[in-house]
């Protein structure tokens, strides 16, 4: 059953996978920091216009949809700049009318739609060594930049305001987070599809954010959840049983938001802990606390009186109706 | 003589047609410690927006350490202290890492952080007090807790003048003679420090000169003035109505900014 792994094509898939998957959330992290988590959706609606382009000419589609994607998270950029009010609904329009192009385009072309739903659902399995090469570069570009200007692009997706204080060229950076975002959409929809590209761009972005504190280790941790559904969801599909076509596509799409379910209780968990062990501000000087006569509790706190036991710098604290006790001689002071 | 740090020359700053400043002259020197008061939509939080650059004059010259702003440069020598931190982001990020962003006016594309870098960082966290919290998430810290960030990520830059936003607006006792520390701190270290404050609170000890907005223009310039002197009928809004219906400007002027520093738009 593993002799697939053997195979050419499947190794081509597995290294394009690779790349997309550590690619993909680099620049997924500062879309999701800025709050435009529907971004890669967008650029993905609109790079279908860029491959039905390619179809209806000959010319490659991946360089075809490079250059519309490109193009449209450039306007992208341009309309949310100066988008006012209406900004989303503007998006709305490029969206859509990418995707009616799209499909009017091949219908033109006389291409089957079964040529557009490569690009659409993804057939990483058919890609070719050029395809693969092209993939490889492509990531690479996205993640050195996306690693290297980190501190540049942070700060700008941190605070705008301040960054333009800051002598920052604010408008470039943005412009180059959108097209990173258009290249890294061209290359996973060999991968994921044009219609599943922003999940592999958000998904593990928002699953690693559960457990992390520090933006560099959401980055970093995006990366290594995005790698590990790609490879994951492509084994997974390869292993499907004979008889069943499952799409790559879906496969990965759906690891990827198993790990999201999987850590989003635990991150709630421990967003709960932070919260209940976070020291109440400090009192004026004269804010004495009031200490609690031990006669009010018929017990002594303990590991296992019942109360949640708080470490607090030399002590523990127990919470108790509402507020916390330490164990202060005869009586519990509050904390 | 040091060069004067800023110089505004008949400045005047119109929102979408309205005209919002007016014939503003403000020459701040190298050391002083400036406090723009004024009441609400007085223009005092435009005006040092205008003077970061942040928005445009419509006429007027600015001058920021002898140089006119189009041609400005320099901007390590300049930090910004915004009212808030800006809207939420949907990444969490250390309290580090934000302070060590405001190390970008000084550092070069694509280099790792030197140990000058590393110094100034842990040197800002500590005039903060918050040295102890440097590997906790923003969002898990107070409001005043935040302002002080917000505060030790300009101070990383190690800027000579220094612009806050209503930096005690919505911040608590503690944390506003914490940062009255910090600003006092940096204010001994030569610094010249532009704040806009509603209400001066404990900073009144550290300012030395007051502007005090109205209507858009400089009403009083001078020695400091008590916080309900600010408030006195000559230095109010005489016309309020006529402001108050469509401002965009003046949104940021209404008080209060207690709601949660996250939840801030744009």
């Amino acid at each position: 059953m593993l002799d697939i792994f053997s195979y050419p094509f499947m190794q081509r898939a597995l290294l394009a996978a690779f790349f997309t998957g550590l690619a993909a959330p680099a620049v997924g992290t500062y879309i999701v920091q800025r709050r435009l988590a529907l971004l890669g959706d967008g650029i993905g609606h609109v790079a279908v216009t860029g491959v039905a382009l390619g179809l209806l000419t000959g010319i490659a589609p991946t360089w075809t949809a490079v250059t519309v994607a490109v193009l449209g998270a450039v306007l992208i950029e341009i309309i949310r700049e100066r988008g006012h009010t209406n900004g989303d609904v503007a998006l709305a329009l490029l969206f859509y009318g990418g995707l009616a192009g799209g499909v009017l385009l091949t219908g033109l072309g006389g291409q089957s739609a079964a040529r557009l739903q490569e690009y659409l659902f993804g057939s990483i399995t058919t890609i070719s060594v050029g395809d693969v090469w092209i993939t490889m570069a492509f990531a690479a570009v996205v993640i050195l930049v996306g690693v290297g200007l980190a501190p540049q692009l942070f700060a700008v997706a941190q605070d705008e305001e301040f960054a333009r204080v800051a002598g920052l060229n604010v408008r470039a950076y943005n412009l180059l987070v959108a097209v990173l975002a258009a290249v890294s959409v061209t290359i996973a929809m060999r991968t994921v599809g044009l219609l599943l590209v922003s999940a592999l761009m958000v998904v593990p972005v928002a699953t690693s954010q559960q457990l992390t504190r520090s933006f560099r280790t959401t980055l970093g941790a995006a990366m290594v959840l995005g790698m590990v559904a790609s490879v994951g969801g492509l084994s997974l599909s390869a292993l499907a049983p004979a008889g069943t076509r499952v799409a790559p596509g879906s496969t990965i799409v759906l690891l990827s938001l198993a790990g999201f379910v999987i850590t989003w209780p635990l991150g709630a968990w421990l967003r709960r802990r932070h919260l209940r062990s976070t020291p109440f501000p400090a009192l004026p000087p004269d804010g004495t606390t009031t200490p609690h006569d031990a006669a009010e509790h018929p017990h002594d706190h303990g590991p296992d009186c019942g109360h949640a036991a708080i470490p607090h710098g030399d002590h523990v604290d127990y919470v108790h109706d509402g507020h916390r006790h330490a164990p202060h001689e005869q009586h519990y002071d509050e904390h | 003589m040091p060069v004067t740090p800023l110089h505004l020359t008949d400045g005047a700053v119109a929102i979408g047609g309205r005209p919002v400043l007016r014939g503003i002259d403000l020459r701040v020197e190298s050391g002083e410690f400036v406090a723009l008061m004024g009441a609400n939509g007085s223009g005092k939080t435009t005006l040092v927006r205008a003077l970061t650059g942040l928005r445009p004059l419509t006429s007027g010259t600015l001058e920021l350490f002898g140089t006119d702003l189009r041609h400005f440069h320099d901007w390590q020598r300049v930090g910004y202290v915004p009212q808030r931190l800006g809207a939420a982001t949907g990444v969490p990020a250390s309290v580090w890492e934000v302070v060590a962003s405001g190390r970008l006016t000084r550092r070069r594309l694509l280099r790792p952080l030197s140990r000058a870098d590393r110094t100034a960082i842990k040197d800002a966290l500590e005039v903060v007090d918050l040295a102890d919290r440097a590997r906790d998430g923003v969002s898990q810290l107070s409001g005043g807790q935040q302002q002080r960030v917000l505060i030790a990520r300009a101070l990383a830059g190690e800027p000579e003048l220094l612009f806050l936003d209503e930096p005690t607006a919505g911040v608590d006792l503690p944390n506003q003679l914490a940062l009255t520390a910090a600003l006092g701190e940096l204010a001994s270290r030569g610094a010249t420090i532009v704040l806009v404050a509603h209400e001066l609170g404990p900073l009144a000890g550290l300012v030395g000169r007051a502007v005090v907005m109205r209507d858009g223009r400089v009403a009083y310039d001078g020695a400091p003035l008590a916080d309900h002197q600010v408030h006195d009928p000559r230095f109010a809004e005489p016309h309020l109505h006529h402001h108050h219906t469509d401002g965009h400007a003046l949104r940021h002027d209404h008080s209060p900014h207690v709601s949660s520093p996250l939840e801030g738009g744009r």
